[in-house]
């Protein structure tokens, strides 16, 4: 929000795409990449400090870091990959639900205040760069190349003449689209979502000073608002993490299958 | 939409510096993840599979340890009960026999000590008899004498007189006797 300058006048001006583009803190080293830096400390920090003594008998805080581990390698990793193969990797879908989960939630934390998912940089780094060939080279040393191909182009069960038009289909999901869907996905709710945010919170601080007399009130309004919206931020937050590790998941699960 | 000095930002045009960045830190994160996190937790939960299955074998040996127990305990109380049932009815069996012995020794003491009372008795009577047989021959015989006035040292004739009068008294009391 800081990024953005009111107009000196009486002049309501919203945010734009314009507030993602922040000036660089030092040399070309921008805020965004410092967050995810951070965030990596973070997560390793978390992880290595929790793990440090783990006992049979969990205490409190053990379960909760448990909590945590077992809702990524049992609901996300288990259930898409299968208890046969889920294990290799599980550290990859693990990453990937903390990483997006911890850069998202960046968005609400003050001071930092940014959702470093919402530069589409980040999410292609890891849709493009890492699950996609980790799913195709999964694929193919299962099956052979192609076996694999076949096995993603050709889904039995279909006539003939269908094929035609779905093995072209097929590729284009599978090899073009996957990818940037799951990045765009994370990057549109985060971007979205951020300048939602900053919507309500621009407008309030407007309405307080610059409304006459009465309009002043209302800015108790778009306060609020913004107070609702950090909220269900929160939960879109989650869940496209959620989503994110869960569809990686889902098409490992999808390239290591024996049948359709 | 508004410009900004210099060029035009567009979110959807991802920078280079980011994407390089946002994949060495997480590279970096994944194999912090690979090396250090998932390992200990994965060691956490087969020591745990181990331990609470460990407890489960141990549990139901322990089970069938005292159940087997029990089977043994109910055993030897039948056997108990049986033995003590089988004693009773022994000693039941030999109180009889004892019982019985003693009633047969007691019934044999009696007709022997009736036996021998009564041959005391005869043995006695006849004593008696012997006695009073020869107490009456010389009574008689001086009363006899007395009256009669007459010796009767005569030995054979004294003899023939008292031996008559003697089986004339048996015969009288012994036709008395058939007589009762």
């Amino acid at each position: 929000m800081g990024a953005l300058v009111l107009a000196a006048g009486d002049e309501f001006t919203p945010p734009t795409a314009e507030a993602f583009n922040l000036p660089p803190i030092f040399g070309w080293v921008t805020k965004p990449m410092l967050l995810i830096v951070l965030s990596v400390v973070l997560i390793i920090g978390f992880f290595l400090l929790s793990s440090r003594k783990l006992s049979v008998v969990p205490g409190k805080g053990q379960f909760l870091v448990e909590s945590f581990y077992d809702f990524g390698r049992n609901n996300i990793a288990r259930e898409q990959i299968g208890s046969k193969d889920f294990l290799r990797f599980l550290p990859l879908i693990l990453g990937l639900f903390s990483f997006v989960l911890v850069n998202n939630l960046f968005g609400i934390v003050p001071i930092l205040q940014f959702p470093t998912m919402s530069h589409i940089g980040f999410p292609l780094a890891l849709s493009v760069l890492v699950v996609y060939p980790v799913y195709h080279y999964a694929g193919i040393r299962r099956h052979g190349l192609g076996g694999y191909l076949k096995h993603q182009l050709v889904p039995p069960g279909a006539p003939k003449a269908v094929y035609i038009l779905l093995t072209p289909i097929e590729f284009f999901t599978k090899f073009i689209m996957n990818p940037l869907t799951l990045a765009i996905r994370v990057f549109a709710a985060m971007f979205a979502g951020h300048l939602l945010i900053m919507l309500f919170g621009i407008s309030a601080e407007f309405l307080l000073l610059h409304g006459d007399g009465i309009t002043k009130i209302f800015s108790v309004f778009s306060f609020g608002g913004a107070l609702a919206i950090t909220f269900i931020e929160v939960l879109i937050m989650s869940i496209q993490a959620f989503i994110f590790a869960l569809l990686s998941a889902n098409y490992i699960g999808a390239a290591l299958a024996d049948e359709h | 939409m508004i410009l900004a000095a210099g060029e035009e930002y567009n979110p959807v045009m991802p920078h280079v510096a980011e994407i390089i960045i946002g994949l060495i830190a997480f590279l970096l994160l994944l194999w912090v993840l690979r090396k250090f996190v998932v390992p200990r937790f994965e060691k956490l939960y087969e020591e745990r599979t181990a331990k609470i299955e460990g407890g489960i074998e141990k549990a139901e040996k322990a089970q069938a340890e005292a159940e087997q127990a029990l089977e043994q305990y109910k055993a030897q109380l039948a056997e108990a009960r049986s033995e003590a049932a089988k004693i009773r009815d022994d000693a039941r069996l030999e109180a009889e026999t004892i019982k019985a012995e003693l009633r047969a020794e007691a019934e044999q003491e009696a007709s022997r000590i009736v036996a021998q009372g009564e041959a005391q008795l005869q043995q006695q009577r006849a004593q008696l008899v012997a006695e009073l047989r020869a107490d009456l021959g010389r009574n008689s015989v001086a009363l006899a004498s007395r009256i009669v006035g007459e010796s009767l040292e005569d030995e054979a004739r004294r003899r023939g007189t008292v031996d008559r009068f003697l089986t004339e008294l048996d015969a009288g009391a012994d036709g008395a006797g058939a007589r009762n």
